[in-house]
């Protein structure tokens, strides 16, 4: 890493008060300490069972396929992953699921979504996603806006096989603000679905968004142009900002400045909201003018035209199978766009942006690997699921936790009643962190949401 | 390179909707509810002959083999807005609405319908050959007279216009009568009232004077409305709104109401089926995305079916100006809910009748299009596989019995962004 961790700073659970000056005995003043984690995380994974899904096709999320496999979890964990299990090796008092016929896959991530902070019904009391009164929001997190209450974690979860996603800020702004990570488990608050240890992300927007909205109002900015001013005037301003929190000190605390210094420290993964090839290129430019890196270009509808450029960047696309046209950005979105990225070796994901494309990301990557192996591009099924947990696990700083069935990791897993790229395949049973959240033929296992409870249509299959 | 060469193919075989064409060996999907099986299908002069697996080979015909693929009657987009729009969100290219307009009734969407938007070329190319087309967005809750239309690649694009007349109730509607559902019923009944008037003496009635609601001409377009010679399609979604539609047949018995959206016509799909009105829904709708849709489920429309509701599935208010080529996997969707416990779905054979010759049948033209039964328009698709599965592709498109040529701007982008990096000369000169 080239940029000098500031100590502390912004690491999730490192801190616990403010404290503008940490005396270090060295008589340099230390770099500044505040809070990092001011709003944290108490997700606590619900109890489950030892279990073990047995004959059952795997895709490991990592690229592996496994036929009549196993795969055992306990306390919350994966144990093991393998091949047919001798019934000696069966941990006694384990739950064992016959899988003949059935897949099991790690949950599905969904890179960006607005669940909660865009939630059903969506209402203006509702609309949550973009503080967009000025084009650089840095300063705010869309987990200040997250309903936890948003019935459609529930349709995710059932019908999407959704364990964990990114909630982000709308792309109005040029500086959206914080993202947050999420486990898909309702609570009561935000906190309590706040996925443990995830880094945050900062949401960056390019192209027609910003500029339309603001230029409208006969403000910068209005062109393309003027997104990339307001943008670079604004690094320069983080990267003073962060100076002055290297070198300690009495520094005015700026909230937005914070995140922004979050991001050239490393620990804060810009999630950049780009449709163009060629504003793409300028945006690597920027970073690399201002010492950051993009983690991940999102919706990406010209990744094609550039996958060479963005696999030498290390940048991941997270790119819709088949959307396109709605915009004059989004003219130029092709169906092979997410095998020509990862054929060229760059990293891609499939994301939704949607509350209901977010229920179908296994049907959207089945389209786009059909897509792909039309023209030649012969991905096999257990490697294109990496598109679908490892790909944005690692994009969102949670690859080390979940996004694969690997001993150790979070037992994050889908029991599907048959082949997942199949149209008429659905979720049957999902566990998240080893306790099971749903299972289909329970609809005791199936959450209603407070908004939903007392009305029509309370708990029905959805 | 061989999507290449297939393109070339297209080309060499310039169509020639006289010859007698019999696609042999294929599993036949018919399109009118049947369940698909092994057989031939024979058309001429751009009509079907004859599909199923009885049928003899002409003598004379050009055979195309089909085996191990399936064959069927093109998809039929059972509520769209294709055709009307380049980009959506460049206004210029976008006809879809005219919340502007004086006018609202008499509204017809044929005249904007744009057979060169890449959204039909890529429809085409998705199999679906025919879309139901409604405007959208007036200034009142009458919205205007939609269109029938293929998805050929000619400049005739209309099979039928003033196909319907389309008109928001529920809160769209109530939004546009001055805020209320009570006052998109006044409004409603007003204007058919009108109608009846100008019907009675067209000479007599005013419809020019400051103090009009409705323009002449909209009061014209409703007459048809009134009388029952052109159907009314009606968005509505909530249980409680779906009840008061069906309460309009009292007054205006003569009304050929259909209802669109109906997010929750499970709720009452014992009287939708007893009053006989047809329904296009959205496949999909599960969220309760607003408050008339508290109770959406994708089991809807399999209740509603089981009830005894005639069915086809539309794209309302949903990417309706270009992703028809998704109704395939709408269509899916809901056959992949037959094996969800306690979920309502549909057979394969009547999901695909939604896509095909229940939309059809629903806008009265279903002795012309939505099936490959005898004497419809040959609108044939060759799909790799079940046309309902994510990973099957459309290889072959007729319209009107003539071969479609399934290049896209889409292809030819792909095309050209297939090797990395630039070549010897830009990316420009590669074509």
């Amino acid at each position: 890493m080239r940029f000098v961790l500031v100590a502390g700073l912004l690491l999730a659970g490192c801190a616990t008060t403010s404290a503008p000056k940490v005396a270090t005995g060295s008589g340099k003043p230390a770099p500044v300490k505040w809070n990092a984690d001011p709003f944290p995380s108490t997700y606590k994974a619900y109890p489950g069972v030892p279990t073990l899904i047995r004959n059952v096709t795997i895709y490991d999320g990592e690229g592996g396929r496994i036929e009549n496999g196993s795969v055992l979890f306990a306390d919350g964990k994966i144990t093991s992953v393998g091949g047919a299990m001798a019934d000696s090796d069966v941990p006694a008092g384990a739950t064992v699921i016959d899988g003949t016929g059935k897949w099991v896959t790690p949950g599905i991530i969904d890179i960006h979504s607005h669940l909660g902070d865009y939630p059903s019904p969506q209402v203006a009391a509702h609309s949550d996603g973009n503080e967009a009164t000025g084009p650089v929001r840095a300063e705010v997190w869309a987990e200040h806006s997250v309903w936890p209450q948003d019935p459609g974690f529930s349709r995710a979860l059932v019908n999407g096989g959704i364990t964990s996603l990114q909630i982000l800020p709308g792309s109005a702004n040029l500086f959206g603000g914080r993202s947050v990570v999420l486990k898909n488990v309702y609570a009561r608050t935000m906190q309590g679905m706040k996925f443990p240890g995830a880094p945050y992300g900062l949401k960056m927007a390019c192209g027609e968004n910003p500029k339309r909205v603001y230029g409208s109002r006969n403000q910068m900015p209005s062109t393309r142009m003027g997104n990339i001013a307001v943008d670079r005037q604004t690094w320069a301003k983080a990267v003073e900002y962060k100076k002055k929190l290297d070198k300690g000190g009495d520094i005015t605390r700026d909230i937005a400045m914070d995140t922004l210094a979050g991001v050239l420290a490393g620990d804060i993964l810009v999630q950049n909201h780009c449709y163009r090839a060629d504003e793409m290129a300028i945006v690597i430019d920027m970073a690399k003018e201002f010492g950051y890196k993009v983690s991940t270009f999102h919706h990406a509808v010209e990744s094609y035209k550039i996958a060479d450029l963005l696999k030498a960047n290390g940048i991941c696309s997270a790119m819709w199978s088949d959307w396109w046209g709605f915009k004059m950005e989004s003219y130029d979105a092709i169906n092979e766009n997410i095998p020509l990225v990862h054929n060229a070796g760059a990293c891609a994901i499939v994301h939704s942006d949607d509350p209901n494309g977010i229920q179908r990301l296994n049907q959207e990557a089945a389209k786009a690997l059909a897509d792909g192996r039309r023209i030649g591009i012969n991905v096999s099924d257990e490697v294109a699921w990496t598109w679908l947990s490892y790909n944005p696990a690692k994009a969102m700083g949670i690859a080390d936790k979940t996004g694969s069935l690997k001993p150790g990791k979070m037992a994050d897993v889908v029991l599907w009643n048959g082949n997942p790229f199949g149209i008429y395949t659905r979720p049957e049973r999902v566990w998240i962190d080893g306790a099971m959240m749903y299972d289909a033929n329970d609809p005791k296992r199936r959450p209603v949401s407070d908004f939903e409870l007392g009305q029509t249509g309370e708990g029905d299959v959805k | 390179m061989k999507h290449v060469l297939l393109a070339c193919a297209v080309l060499i075989a310039t169509p020639v909707a006289a010859e007698t064409v019999a696609i042999t060996g294929g599993m036949v999907a018919i399109g009118d509810g049947s369940a698909p099986a092994q057989g031939t299908v024979v058309i001429r002069d751009g009509r079907i002959v004859a599909a199923g697996s009885s049928v003899a080979v002409p003598a004379g015909a050009r055979t195309v083999d089909a085996i191990g693929k399936w064959v069927s009657t093109g998809i039929v987009a059972g509520f769209s807005r294709l055709g009307l729009v380049g980009v959506d969100a460049v206004d210029e290219t976008n006809d879809t609405g005219a919340g502007k307009s004086v006018f609202s009734a008499s509204i017809d969407v044929a005249s904007a319908i744009n057979p060169r938007v890449p959204a039909i070329a890529v429809s085409r190319a998705a199999g679906v050959t025919r879309a139901i087309v409604a405007p959208d967005g007036g200034g009142t809750m009458f919205v205007g007279e939609g269109a029938i239309i293929d998805t050929g690649n000619d400049p005739d694009a209309i099979t039928k216009a003033r196909a319907f007349q389309f008109v928001e109730f529920g809160e769209a509607g109530a939004g546009r009568s001055g805020g209320s559902r009570a006052a998109s019923q006044a409004f409603f009944r007003n204007a058919l009232d009108e109608a009846r008037d100008y019907a009675r003496n067209p000479a007599a009635y005013d419809g020019r004077s400051k103090d009009s609601i409705l323009m002449r001409r909209d009061v014209a377009a409703l007459v048809p409305v009134m009388q029952g010679k052109m159907p009314l399609y009606i968005h509505v979604e909530s249980g409680p709104d779906i009840l008061q539609m069906l309460a309009l047949k009292k007054d205006y018995p003569a009304l050929r109401i259909v209802l669109v959206g109906v997010a929750e016509g499970w709720t009452v799909a014992r009287q939708i089926a007893a009053a006989g009105v047809p329904v296009i829904a959205s496949a999909l709708n599960d969220l309760p995305a607003s408050f008339e849709q508290l109770a959406a489920t994708q089991s809807n429309v399999g209740r509603m079916k089981a009830a005894g509701v005639m069915l086809a599935i539309g794209m309302i208010d949903d990417n309706d100006t270009r992703q028809a080529q998704q109704t395939p996997q709408m269509a899916g969707n809901l056959v992949a809910l037959t094996r969800v416990p306690g979920a309502t779905g549909l057979s394969w054979a009547d999901a695909f009748a939604a896509i095909t010759s229940k939309p059809a049948e629903i806008a009265g033209l279903d002795d012309q299009i939505g099936s490959l039964r005898p004497g419809r328009r040959a609108d044939v698709v060759i799909w790799s596989g079940d046309p309902l599965e994510l990973a099957t592709a459309v290889e072959k498109v007729w319209i009107d019995g003539v071969e479609q040529d399934l290049t896209t701007r889409q292809t030819r982008l792909r095309d050209r962004y297939l090797k990395v990096g630039e070549g010897a000369l830009p990316k420009a000169y590669e074509r």
